[in-house]
């Protein structure tokens, strides 16, 4: 069989699971957040939380509950890599400096895990399970109780109550994360992944060379890894090291993975506002920008454009024997289009439009389809901001599911919208401009800038990859792009929720034969057309500096 | 009577008690479960695919290894071999990529290069490393394949693409005085294609093939 072949047959696959998994999986998430009933070990948890399960909340408290979860989470991640030299199982790595620890600690609650540190030499076992593959868990349900927040918005009338946090939070980490998380564990280590509490083994080669072979409960951290959106690697070269990703086999479960929630969330808001075709529109544009990126990235890796790729006669840099260029572009365009930031190859060395592409993706603001609930939520707000531009070219009064969209929600959606932006472009100008920090690149010229321009797009937008070249683990980036990664998180969050909170006191305006119907391939196009737009205006000049720069020198 | 905590301070005791009782059960309980389970299912995979020779661990099927000469040491050395000796493949093995895992495929250290894709210090890499793979098998230059120009991912790739493994067949059996067609049965054994016949990309596990040439009388 064919490279070519092989490369469509296994995104059919994978849409194929997909697609089978949107409506069981879309309804399943849907009736988690709407039950009205708790499961024994629930109603424990909140006895022992003291919170009223079935009290649901304000959304300025809704919110309060989500940063002051977010706010302990930090504080507890930071306490607990810095005291690792004292605890169990902490295979004598050094004691973590506190700018680094600090930059790790919000890179996994903030969902990014942005990793300045290398996997094998600087974390113990008891820290990656207890610590960070907990926040792989929980801060993908906070980015999914968001959301359910921001439908309550859409579905509920004439109401300041937008769900309990608390309850979101239980169900959404037992319910939906925890049994997905066992048996496809199970399944990866099934093809090799490793799962044990072992130290480095020595062994002796054939050659009498000594190589250390690593251990740890991989398996079980890879599968939230993915499955939330996190991406943070139990090894620094992450989902390219045999030992977290063996087979072709096991990077489609991967790709799969990081794929499943974000892109049967649409069904659950379908079915959450009743009307299921709300949700296939969502999902189509979605899955429009995913399928031409993954074809364009893979045919761009597949010219391997470049002097040095050239020269070598295919883009092969850093990229595995096992996966080839296909299953490398699909999973490179996967992972940056979600907040997954999880590589099986190595950006920095992708083709210049490769590459350019990886930036572009996570530019367009995690959407197609984004991170565990946080993809749905910018996607619903680029939907009213499309709404709303469909109602200024008619002139009338823009109106989005029976809300109306009124200043106020305006207000909201563009502060959302300017956020993100705000902090990539400023941040890389600084660093730009800072002599020091400028030497952090390990390229030279237009590449070097695009290895700049990714960490701060990343950081911002949550996602965590990188351009692995540039040397981050300074002072100055660990907190800089620490800081990116809190305001690119929590920002955006209050906005939704203050959206949430304004859409759910409305009375619902009912359909008239002027209103836009939001569930046509009409309104496909126009959110499509608002995505590139918005996000290619805002940051084609700094794309130009960059990857588009370096593939047409 | 003591005044209540504040709304905010409250809020904060709420959310540690959640994040323990989430971390005894995510953190802890979970972990335990995904290895208790995976040592008595996949307990040779679950601890990292060992591969043995003579009863002794020589390595895992899934991570690549150097099979380079001896360094040697210096004549007027007391310390021994010098580690800042270049490396030079000892020509009786199958040859894997090239690395960027630490010195070369170091199991604590796993890491691509990550230079650009028109780096001047990769270019010179790939075409020292063709001239030197050329001359090492006997080969035209320009046929050596990409993968044995650039380097993998981890670092740790244990797989070569097929062409190159044919590109070591003639040199591999005359090191050894073995038949070519005994050398070529090995490389055909040890090739893994794509998994189910369509996922990934078809490549020769080095491990595995040297080890069963180890094993060649």
């Amino acid at each position: 069989m064919g490279s070519t072949l092989a490369g469509w047959l296994q995104a059919i696959a994978l849409v194929g699971a997909l697609a089978l998994c949107y409506r069981p999986l879309g309804d399943y998430i849907a009736k988690l957040l709407t039950s009205a009933k708790h499961l024994r070990v629930e109603r424990g948890i909140y006895k022992v939380i003291g919170v009223d399960g079935d009290a649901d909340q304000r959304w300025p408290v809704y919110l309060r509950s989500v940063l002051a979860f977010s706010a302990v989470s930090v504080l507890f991640l930071y306490a607990l890599i810095r005291l690792q030299t004292f605890l169990l199982l902490n295979l004598g790595v050094p004691q973590m400096e506190g700018h680094q620890a600090w930059n790790t600690a919000i890179s996994f609650v903030t969902n990014t895990n942005w990793q300045s540190y290398s996997g094998e030499s600087a974390m113990g076992h008891l820290v990656q399970m207890m610590g960070l593959a907990v926040q792989n868990f929980v801060s993908a349900a906070v980015g999914i109780a968001v959301v359910a927040a921001l439908i309550r918005g859409f579905t509920r009338n004439r109401t300041d109550r937008v769900g309990n946090f608390w309850v979101d939070l239980t169900r959404i980490s037992l319910r939906l994360l925890l049994p997905l998380s066992i048996i496809f564990a199970l399944v990866l280590a099934a093809t090799g992944v490793v799962q044990n509490f072992h130290g480095f083994t020595e062994v002796t080669s054939l050659t009498n060379e000594v190589q250390k072979i690593p251990g740890g409960p991989v398996a079980s951290q890879e599968v939230i890894k993915l499955l939330g959106t996190n991406g943070g690697g139990f090894y620094n070269a992450n989902s390219a090291h045999p030992f977290e990703n063996p087979t072709g086999f096991s990077n489609l479960i991967e790709i799969f993975l990081l794929l499943v929630i974000a892109f049967a969330l649409p069904r659950t808001f379908g079915r959450m506002v009743g009307d299921n075709r709300q949700g296939y529109a969502i999902v189509a544009v979605m899955g429009l920008f995913w399928i031409a990126s993954a074809a364009l990235l893979t045919f761009a890796e597949s010219q391997h454009h470049g002097t040095a790729l050239q020269a070598a006669g295919a883009a092969m840099e850093g990229k595995e024997q096992r996966f080839g260029i296909a299953a490398s572009g699909l999973f490179a365009a996967s992972t940056t289009l979600t907040s997954t930031g999880a590589v099986n190859s190595f950006h920095d060395s992708f083709t210049p439009f490769g590459g350019g592409l990886t930036i572009f993706n996570m530019m367009l603001g995690e959407i197609a389809p984004g991170g565990t609930g946080s993809g749905l939520y910018g996607m619903l707000v680029l939907a009213i901001v499309a709404v709303f531009v469909a109602g200024l070219m008619v002139g009338r009064t823009p109106e989005y599911l029976g809300k109306k969209l009124g200043g106020r929600e305006m207000k909201f959606a563009s502060l959302y919208i300017l956020t993100t932006p705000t902090i990539v472009l400023v941040g890389t100008g600084v660093a730009m401009a800072l002599p020091g920090e400028r030497a952090g690149m390990l390229n030279s010229g237009a590449h070097g800038f695009s290895e700049v321009l990714y960490a701060f797009t990343s950081a911002a937008n949550n996602n965590g990859s990188a351009f692995g070249g540039i040397t981050v683990n300074t002072d100055w980036y660990d907190t800089a792009l620490g800081l990116a990664m809190v305001f690119g998180r929590f920002l955006p969050i209050v906005f939704v929720m203050a959206l949430a909170g304004s859409l759910a006191q409305q009375q619902p305006v009912p359909a008239t034969p002027g209103t836009l119907p939001t569930h046509k391939p009409l309104f496909v196009g126009l959110l499509s057309g608002v995505i590139l737009i918005v996000v290619g205006l805002t940051y084609f000049p700094a794309l130009a500096l960059g990857p588009i720069a370096e593939g047409l020198s | 009577m003591s005044k209540p905590l504040p709304t905010t301070v409250r809020t904060h005791f709420t959310a540690l008690r959640m994040l323990l009782v989430l971390t005894v059960i995510l953190g802890i309980a979970y972990p335990l479960l995904v290895t208790g389970v995976s040592q008595v299912a996949f307990s040779d995979k679950a601890n990292g695919s060992i591969v043995k020779s003579d009863g002794k661990a020589i390595g895992s099927s899934l991570l690549g290894q150097n099979y380079n000469l001896p360094k040697k040491a210096p004549s007027d050395s007391t310390t021994g071999a010098d580690p800042k000796e270049d490396p030079v493949p000892d020509p009786k093995w199958f040859q894997p990529r090239p690395s960027a895992a630490g010195t070369g495929y170091d199991g604590s250290s796993s890491g691509a290069s990550n230079l650009g894709p028109n780096s001047d210090d990769l270019l010179k890499l790939v075409n020292d490393r063709r001239a030197a793979a050329a001359q090492l098998d006997g080969v035209d230059p320009a046929s050596v394949p990409a993968d044995a120009l650039t380097a993998s991912g981890s670092g740790l790739d244990p797989h070569i693409s097929v062409a190159y493994a044919k590109e070591q067949i003639n040199r591999v059996a005359k090191e050894r005085n073995l038949p070519v067609d005994t050398v070529a049965k090995l490389v055909d054994k040890y090739t893994e294609g794509r998994s189910l016949g369509f996922l990934g990309q078809e490549g020769v596990n080095v491990v595995l093939l040297n080890k069963a040439l180890a094993q060649e009388k």
